[in-house]
């Protein structure tokens, strides 16, 4: 069982959801990536999705665009990566990587699984491979023993949510909406009705994403999920700060902030 | 759930396939129901060839192009003339036919990319004829060097939107047009341009195409009693070539051969000829060769042409490339300006830059094969939209 499986596991004893909290690695360098990740972490973040930046986000509003375009910059490859994965692994956190197909297929598939393993990682989120093409990634990911995290969305026909839910393990990730990664005024109504349409093929734990940034917000959500994702939320107070030391505080405050929130 | 690669729909090979989010799989699905529906449909065709007949101005002619074919070893060189469609080029043929489609569908919006301006020109034209919304997003550095598309294209009552992300040229607009398309995919159809993108755009967008080769095929047997030796097209995302190629496919005795982008050479990394220097890779839902680097980056693409300039190319040309039915070279911004003007003094047709590259092709091609040959050439654009840019690479005062 990958620390990630054994989180949910202690999150629902709790009665409570997991708060998940994403940032591309190399953002805003390497060093400060892994230093807001660990205010995330003190601030009660309990598991970190690292994004692999990547050229031709399509899957991405404006916000993370722009933080992975400077990491780009900077020459952030699968190498930061892997490296960043495992200083948030030792640190005993739970962690999975966040990476369209193409950086995975030019790595190579195998390679790219065994490597999330021996970072300590528990899985991969793919939000561009579709199970059609999975075959390949479906293998490696069983042979390194990793979950394989697909994200369903809100158009997903009851069928097609049965075999892609199948596929996944760790978690479930249920956008929240029709649209792309950013912060919004509201969560969609559109995530309950999919995570209670997802609860009828599948008891796997299903985390929402899309749009959630505010302590509201994440209690709203953690009533029928078991899992809150955030990401463009924190990558901006990190883009508006004016210092790191003023972000990393506004970054601890969002995530205890939010981990209240996830307390049902 | 185990899938076999080679049984899936929309993959050439090892190539194609959809790699996209799980949010646009139902639109794709829907897409493909209701080309499957239309191409069953006797009344979907008739309706496209009678848009063709009375508004495209279809068939196009051919047309033999003897004193340019003096300076190509004297081989019988023959022009398929996209350029005189309506909107001055091939990409109204796959417009029009996805046009109709969304009239099919019920969808009241469409959005579009393009590079040149040309796809965006017919997009728009399709909207204003058939009373639908029309958004294109274009990269900011293509509205500059393409600003009399922009025009035509407001003209015609369509939104532009300068693209300022990543490298601002087509595989940016590609981008920004997928996210409007996961945000507002109840309302709105992504018209795609050219043979790329998931699963139906390759399929679909070429046989859109394939009244170019289907009508050239009969007109070069009319006019010369035999199949051409070889037929050449200029490769972007590949539609004009794989219009002409396909209905040639069986015929074994026809070399095939794409023109892509050279830029300032190949060795100059400065280029955008996605077969002869890329590697496989998925870009923009679809696996094909791709530009990009170790990490899977994609590599910024140059080109003197807009409408090649981009570094992704259709999956069907992969194939066809990997199993020797197609060729692929490359051209480079110099050899498609000498081309361009040749064709310019020589035959009184100015082509689009995009078209050139096939044109500098058939000139080497004709020199190596000789005055026995017959080349027949897919002039896919004229280029009024690329006065500018020439005058500009000949010094020409403006
Ligand atoms: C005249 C012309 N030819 C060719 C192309 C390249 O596209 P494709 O390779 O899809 O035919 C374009 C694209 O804008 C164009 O305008």
């Amino acid at each position: 069982m990958t620390p990630l499986s054994q989180l949910f596991e202690k999150t629902r004893s709790e009665n409570r959801a997991a708060l998940i909290g994403y940032l591309p690695a190399g953002f805003p360098s390497q060093q400060e990536c892994i230093d807001a990740i660990t205010a995330m972490v003190e601030g009660g973040v309990d598991a970190i999705e690292i994004g692999f930046p990547y050229s031709d986000p399509v899957m991405d509003g404006p916000i993370i665009q722009a933080a992975a375009d400077l990491s780009l910059s900077q020459g952030t490859g699968a190498r930061e990566v892997f490296s960043t994965l495992a200083a948030i692994t030792h640190m005993g956190t739970p962690a999975v990587v966040m990476t369209y197909w193409n950086p995975i297929e030019r790595y190579g598939v195998e390679n790219f699984a065994h490597s999330i393993a021996q970072a300590g990682g528990s899985g991969v989120i793919t939000p561009d491979l579709t199970i059609e093409e999975a075959q390949p990634w479906r293998a490696a990911v069983k042979k390194e023993g990793i979950n394989s995290i697909f994200v369903v969305a809100p158009s997903t026909k009851d069928d097609r949510l049965e075999q892609v839910t199948a596929e996944c393990s760790g978690f479930i990730y249920a956008a929240s909406l029709m649209g792309v990664t950013g912060t919004r005024t509201t969560v969609s109504t559109s995530a309950r009705d999919l995570v209670s349409r997802v609860r009828k093929v599948s008891s796997t734990p299903v985390a929402v994403g899309l749009g959630v940034s505010t302590k509201e917000q994440a209690h709203e959500v953690a009533q029928y999920a078991d899992g809150v994702i955030v990401g463009s939320a924190f990558i901006r107070l990190l883009q508006e700060s004016q210092s790191m030391g003023e972000g990393l505080i506004r970054v601890r405050e969002l995530a205890q902030s939010l981990a209240q929130g996830v307390r049902r | 759930m185990t899938v076999n690669q080679s049984e899936i729909i929309g993959h050439f090979g090892p190539y194609g396939g959809r790699f996209v989010p799980e949010a646009l799989i139902e639109a794709l699905d829907s897409l493909t129901k209701a080309y499957e529906d239309a191409k069953a449909d006797p009344a979907f065709a008739a309706e496209l060839d009678y848009l063709h007949r009375t508004y495209t101005g279809r068939p196009s002619i051919i047309t033999e192009v003897p004193r340019f074919a003096e300076h190509a070893g004297g081989a019988r060189i023959i022009l398929k003339r996209e350029d005189l469609n309506h909107t001055g080029s091939h990409k109204i043929n796959n417009v029009l036919g996805q046009a109709l489609l969304v009239k099919r569908m019920g969808k009241k919006r469409i959005i579009a990319e393009t590079g040149a301006g040309q796809h965006g020109v017919a997009s728009a034209t399709a909207a204003a004829l058939m009373g639908l919304e029309c958004v294109v997003y274009m990269g900011e550095e293509d509205t500059k060097r393409q600003s009399l598309n922009v025009a035509r294209m407001k003209l015609l009552g369509a939104e532009v939107v300068p693209v300022t992300q990543g490298s601002k040229t087509l595989k940016d607009a590609i981008n920004e047009a997928m996210r409007d398309w996961v945000t507002n995919v109840d309302s709105t159809h992504y018209l795609l341009g050219t043979v790329a993108g998931p699963h139906p755009f390759p399929t679909m967008v070429r046989d859109f195409h394939r009244v170019i080769g289907v009508e050239a095929r009969a007109q070069v047997l009319e006019l010369t009693g035999k199949l051409p030796d070889a037929v050449l097209a200029c490769i972007g995302g590949g539609s004009n070539a794989i219009g002409i190629f396909h209905p040639f496919l069986e015929d074994t005795s026809v070399r095939l051969i794409g023109l892509e982008a050279g830029g300032s050479g190949i060795n100059s990394g400065k280029h955008a000829a996605t077969i002869s220097g890329g590697t496989v890779g998925v870009l923009h839902g679809t696996r094909s060769y791709v530009l990009q680097d170790e990490n899977g980056q994609t590599v910024e693409s140059h080109s003197i042409s807009a409408g090649l300039d981009y570094p992704g190319v259709g999956p069907e040309h992969a194939y066809l490339s990997d199993i020797g039915r197609a060729e692929y070279q490359a051209i480079t911004d110099d050899e498609a300006m000498e081309a361009f003007s040749l064709l310019c003094k020589t035959e009184g047709i100015i082509p689009a830059i995009e078209s050139a590259h096939a044109l500098a092709g058939v000139m080497k091609l004709g020199r190596e094969l000789g005055p026995d040959s017959t080349l027949l050439v897919n002039l896919s654009g004229r280029g009024d939209k690329d006065v500018d840019t020439a005058a500009r690479y000949f010094g020409l005062p403006l």
